[in-house]
């Protein structure tokens, strides 16, 4: 939008300029204002105060835009704070990774660390446990020592058994299946983490999209408006429920109902932390889905209508179908927000890192891990960085799932309101 | 027949459709109830006003509800100004297809969707080793005192969190302030500043708020971005600088419920704590929505 500025026509800047400097005149002027066609014969009296009145021509000085100051530091200012979201975001990916970094490091200077490693195991490992343990512990001493120019904060009381092998995440060891970070060998496997983060991802979404989806066609399509305006806001204030509430009620009563109910043995598993996460994921998923509903083109239902489908015909054959990427966006949606919940995984889920496809048994998340780890760790340490490339591959993932949800998805959908595609 | 087995199906479609809403709100329903049940008999003046006893099994849990609202009030101050700026820049300067806007609404939605672990991540990894680490060296030689948790960089953290819901809302006010009152004020020869402060913003004023408080609320309940930049287990003061590490009410739930040593004996107090927590969330979202829905009412 243009603006216009206070010069940009003669006569208004002309106005304000005599009212400025004559206030008592105010009311002797505005009597001779009216008439504005007869500029050249109040020429006579515009003259004796020094204004060329009634020649409203726009000149090329008096189009240009002006420069103010005060308009020029706020439109800076304003852009400049706009700017912010995106540096957060970038700044985000910089200091999560960056703090992954000395796992590189250590990579690149793996070859002679694991090789004395080796020699010391090669001599004693038949000895038994004891004294290569001891053989371990020398070790330890040195890498303190060290490692201590770097940091500070470092108790070697109590961390001498994480610090002895700094090469152990490695990229091979990354793809172990042990999660054993505080051992007196740490093992870094994210196996058991990603495949517990998929499991209970599919179990959430497998309870909370059809649940979410149903509803919202029936609010969408079926139920009359004031119970729409009911239901709506009654359902979306699930989403205001804090995870740790959500997350406290299934620790403390979903979990003995189910334990009940199905008589498994394990009384915090994967299935209790899937629906109470499911719940978290209803309320994304519900205002969504209905909102892609709501837009499906009025046309086209009314084109189903006509041919002689009944009410509930046309909500699932058509409008059902016509907001099908809509769904699929809002289910990617849910799936982002169950990957990154903590709370509820850290307090529900039972937090063991097994490999097993049993929904009733425990298992620990990629972002619980995180967030039950990080307290204790030791800054700088190999498990430190491996917590934080956990959390930059949470970031990458939910980076690339909303990228995908809005780019992909919206286009599919709006070519296929436009009716570009069949 | 044809007819009436379609009705029947037709019946049951609506039906499914219907049961699943009821399932849902009875689930919500459930929930405020169990939780209403299990607390309200610890829910007092008392305990709302005094410091936990015994090892937190006895006493209130006034230090939660002042941190909580100490650190909610930080991140106002920080996630609302800039929150509306942006909302401005969206809304007035920004032409609505350009690449650098379509960056900055991507960025919004990317901010919203990020996990909140990440979130505590980044305060632990920029805010305290970066920023506070470099703020100790730079002023304190090498005195460690900005450099570990505390209730600022929590605080600035969470307004990361909540800066979109900020944006949105004010986003959103903004729209409903009519084309027409800005016009009419740049007809009058006032500049687009002037405008926006004396036009504009007034008339987003209550969307300013509903922004604040859904922030407050959303704040207010996250536990994860405070897990490792500020929230304490258990503090016998209170906090008195912005350097000093708080105590919040869904962290003393996330403790008290799983690492606390008699989880039992203190079941009543978890529950009340949990109880405070959802309705004070729950109260500011309704205030929000009503403020909204009056909005939506007015003539425009």
């Amino acid at each position: 939008m243009k603006v216009a500025s206070e010069g940009d026509a003669t006569f208004v800047f002309e106005k304000s300029v005599e009212m400025d400097n004559e206030p008592t005149n105010f009311e002797e002027p505005k009597e001779k204002l009216i008439p504005q066609d007869k500029g050249e014969e109040l020429t006579s009296d515009k003259k004796t105060r020094g204004l060329v009145r009634g020649t409203y021509r726009f000149t090329a000085d008096s189009l240009k835009k002006k420069v103010r100051l005060s308009e020029f530091i706020s439109e800076k200012v304003i852009t400049g704070v706009a700017f912010l979201t995106i540096t957060i975001i970038v700044l985000i990916f910089l200091f999560v990774f960056r703090e992954t970094l000395p796992l590189f490091r250590q990579h690149s200077q793996k070859v002679t660390t694991t090789a004395q490693v080796q020699e010391q195991y090669g001599s004693d490992e038949g000895a038994g446990r004891n004294a290569g343990n001891q053989e371990v512990y020398g070790i330890t001493k040195d890498s303190i020592t060290s490692a201590d120019n770097s940091r500070e904060t470092i108790e070697p009381g109590n961390n001498e058994g994480r610090v002895i092998f700094p090469d152990k995440a490695t990229f091979k060891g990354l793809w172990g299946k042990e999660w054993m970070p505080v051992s007196d060998k740490p093992r870094y496997g994210l196996m058991p983490l990603i495949l517990g983060t998929f499991k209970i991802s599919i179990l959430a979404i497998l309870f909370a999209a059809p649940l979410a989806i149903l509803a919202a066609l029936f609010s969408a399509a079926f139920s009359p408006k004031w119970l729409r305006e009911i239901i709506k806001p009654a359902i979306e204030l699930l989403a205001g429920f804090p995870s740790v509430v959500i997350g406290f009620f299934a620790l403390m009563v979903m979990a003995s109902v189910f334990q009940n109910f199905f008589g498994y043995s394990t009384r915090l598993n994967a299935f209790v932390g899937g629906i109470a996460m499911a719940l978290a994921a209803i309320p994304i998923i519900f205002t969504m889905t209905e909102d892609v509903m709501t837009a499906v083109p009025e046309s086209y239902k009314e084109a189903s209508l006509a041919l002689g489908a009944s009410k509930w015909q046309t909500a699932f054959y058509v409008t059902l179908p016509a907001a099908t990427p809509g769904i699929f966006a809002a289910i990617l949606l849910g799936i982002g927000r169950i990957f990154g919940e903590t709370m509820i995984a850290l307090m529900a889920t039972g937090n063991a890192a097994l490999i097993s496809m049993n929904p009733f048994e425990s298992v620990r998340t990629l972002s619980a891990t995180i967030g039950a780890e990080m307290a204790e760790v030791v800054f700088g340490d190999t498990h430190y960085s491996v917590l934080f490339l956990i959390g930059s591959l949470l970031f990458i993932f939910t980076f690339a799932l909303n990228a995908f949800a809005e780019f992909y998805v919206k286009g599919k959908m709006v070519a296929r309101f436009q009716g570009r595609i069949a | 027949m044809k007819k009436w087995t379609n009705k029947l199906t037709g019946g049951i479609m609506v039906g499914t459709t219907a049961l699943s809403v009821v399932i849902i709100i009875a689930i919500i329903v459930v929930m405020f109830v169990v939780i209403i049940i299990g607390g309200k008999e610890q829910i007092s003046w008392k305990f709302l006003t005094s410091f936990p006893e015994d090892g937190m099994t006895k006493g209130g849990i006034f230090p939660a509800i002042f941190g909580t609202a100490l650190m909610v009030l930080l991140m106002s101050v920080a996630a609302v100004p800039f929150g509306t700026i942006t909302a401005i820049y969206l809304t007035e300067y920004a032409h609505e297809n350009s690449f650098l806007s379509k960056c900055i609404r991507f960025a919004v939605k990317t901010l919203a969707m990020v996990p909140s672990i990440i979130f505590g991540l980044f305060g632990l990894g920029f805010f305290i080793k970066f920023v506070g680490d470099g703020m100790d060296h730079a002023f304190l030689g090498g005195h460690l005192k900005w450099g570990q948790p505390n209730i600022l960089w929590a605080s600035l953290t969470m307004a990361l969190l909540t800066l979109p819901v900020v944006i949105v809302s004010v986003e959103e006010a903004i729209h409903t302030v009519p084309g027409s009152l800005r016009e009419a004020s740049l007809a009058l020869g006032a500049t687009k500043w002037q405008t926006i402060r004396k036009v504009v913003l007034p008339g987003a004023r209550s969307g300013i708020l509903t922004g604040t408080i859904l922030a407050v609320s959303r704040g207010a309940g996250e536990v994860a971005p405070i897990l490792f930049t500020g929230a304490a287990y258990y503090l016998a003061t209170l906090p008195h600088s912005v350097s000093d590490q708080f105590m919040s009410l869904g962290y003393h739930i996330y403790i008290m419920s799983t690492q606390s040593t008699n989880v039992d004996q203190t079941l009543p107090i978890q529950f009340a704590t949990t109880l405070v927590l959802l309705m004070l969330t729950f109260i500011l979202n309704f205030t929000a929505v009503i403020i909204r829905a009056r909005l939506r009412r007015t003539p425009k």
